[in-house]
């Protein structure tokens, strides 16, 4: 199963300008991605595409840290 | 459960009929530099079409119809049935399929009628005039739909760089040689606000501020009348429904997914669509697009694609999975057989 350095490695990979290593599992996404909706929409394609389960809105929104969004795909991946 | 089939109905052909002037999205200006390139690379639009002021959706089904009916050597007279599906009619009433059938010069035994559909109005409108011609042994039809963007608003970058215009019109005829037509058509209307015009209609009609553009967000300015479409909840809805929808009509036929040579998908934006092929693992090869010359054309995003991407293969026989899916919230799929397709060349208008 993919760590939340996975996790992060896969963002890096889609969002190409941000540097490697800037994000951490603790960043909270909202400041390091420059927040739109189409961020937001790359995120849950990644999800899906590369976990396989799928992620809406309303968590992208009570979600501040990469690692709270970890933590929402590793519950419905065992869910 | 609407998983149904019906027999004797064949496609004929296709054509397609598009503005002439054509919108760089490189060109957006009211967007930075840097997000007009994440939006072309996310949406997969970079050039759309632009009805000018004047034309409307009937103008380009109008001029379709008889460049196709000249391809498939019809006389538009002997088509009993006319059924013409848009979000931008002529009128709020009549039906814009009336005026069609009087401007065609068809005659007073037409059978016309408008649908109001958007992403699911190929697969709708097909079950529904397969349906009729099926039933009534009616020898010739004439399925139009598209729509030009012109209540849009260019100060709304959600959907100003993402819809571009267009008309088709799709030629079916009574034939007892025809393979069957499979359809699996879904509805889920508590997502009605995911694509709307708030106003203009019975439940809102326009007042003096209806044309008042609001700021509703970053980038994103528009009025009452002109449409409101929340992505990610449509993005969602889409990877929830579409392809449980589309395997269910593959196990209802008994099809398995190598037997199908293309799987045309209306043209959402190219992130939805290419997240739908990975989860259906499917080839590049047999996910066509059009979405990147001409943007998401409602209604006409599904036979705009087979006529834009599939004119010469489609002299073939081809096993086609066609499935829309958006604005209602309104999704669905046929599995159609088609023998020897003619398709026109595109048309432009000016």
């Amino acid at each position: 199963m993919d760590s939340v350095q996975d996790f992060i490695k896969r963002i890096e990979d889609q969002f190409e300008d941000i540097p490697k290593g800037k994000l951490k599992p603790d960043s909270i996404f909202r400041n390091v991605l420059e927040w739109n909706s189409i961020n937001a929409l790359i995120i849950i394609a990644l999800v899906q595409t590369e976990y396989e389960v799928v992620i809406d809105a309303e968590d992208i929104r009570k979600s501040k840290t990469i690692n709270d969004l970890f933590n929402i795909i590793n519950s419905r991946i065992s869910g | 459960m609407a998983l149904f089939s019906i027999n004797n109905i064949s496609i004929k052909g296709i054509a397609a009929a598009i503005p002439k002037y054509c919108f760089d999205i490189e060109n957006y200006s009211w967007v930075s530099k840097k997000e007009r390139e994440q939006l072309i690379k996310t949406t997969g639009v970079r050039f759309k079409r632009i009805a000018p002021n004047g034309m409307a959706t009937s103008d380009l089904a109008y001029h379709a119809t008889q460049k196709l009916c000249e391809a498939v050597n019809w006389n538009v007279k002997e088509a009993e049935i006319l059924i013409f599906i848009s979000q931008s009619r002529d009128y709020l009433i009549p039906a814009t399929a009336c005026i069609l059938q009087d401007r065609l010069g068809m005659p007073k035994t037409t059978i016309a009628y408008d649908i109001s559909m958007g992403c699911s109005a190929y697969v709708y409108g097909l079950s529904v005039i397969a349906s009729m011609m099926s039933a009534g042994k009616i020898k010739k039809g004439l399925l139009m739909m598209g729509d030009t963007s012109t209540f849009g608003s260019y100060r709304d970058k959600t959907t100003f760089p993402l819809f571009g215009d267009a008309a088709t019109v799709t030629a079916l005829e009574y034939n007892e040689n025809a393979k069957p037509m499979h359809f699996n058509l879904q509805t889920d209307g508590s997502g009605y606000e995911a694509i709307i015009v708030y106003a203009g209609g019975a439940r809102k009609f326009p007042n003096k501020k209806s044309l008042e553009q609001k700021q509703i967000s970053k980038g994103v300015w528009r009025h009452e009348l002109q449409p409101h479409l929340d992505g990610i909840k449509v993005f969602n809805f889409s990877l929830r429904e579409v392809i449980p929808n589309i395997k269910t009509l593959l196990n209802f036929t008994d099809t398995d997914t190598d037997t199908i040579d293309y799987f045309v998908l209306h043209q959402a934006n190219l992130l939805i669509n290419e997240t739908l092929r990975k989860m259906l693992k499917q080839s590049p090869e047999k996910w066509p697009y059009s979405i990147k010359k001409y943007g998401n054309t409602s209604s006409a995003s599904i036979p705009l694609t087979i006529v834009s991407e599939l004119a010469e293969r489609a002299k073939l026989p081809m096993k086609l999975m066609l499935t829309g899916f958006g604005v209602g919230l309104s999704w669905g799929s046929a599995l159609v057989d088609t023998e020897h397709l003619i398709i026109p060349e595109i048309l432009e208008l000016e």
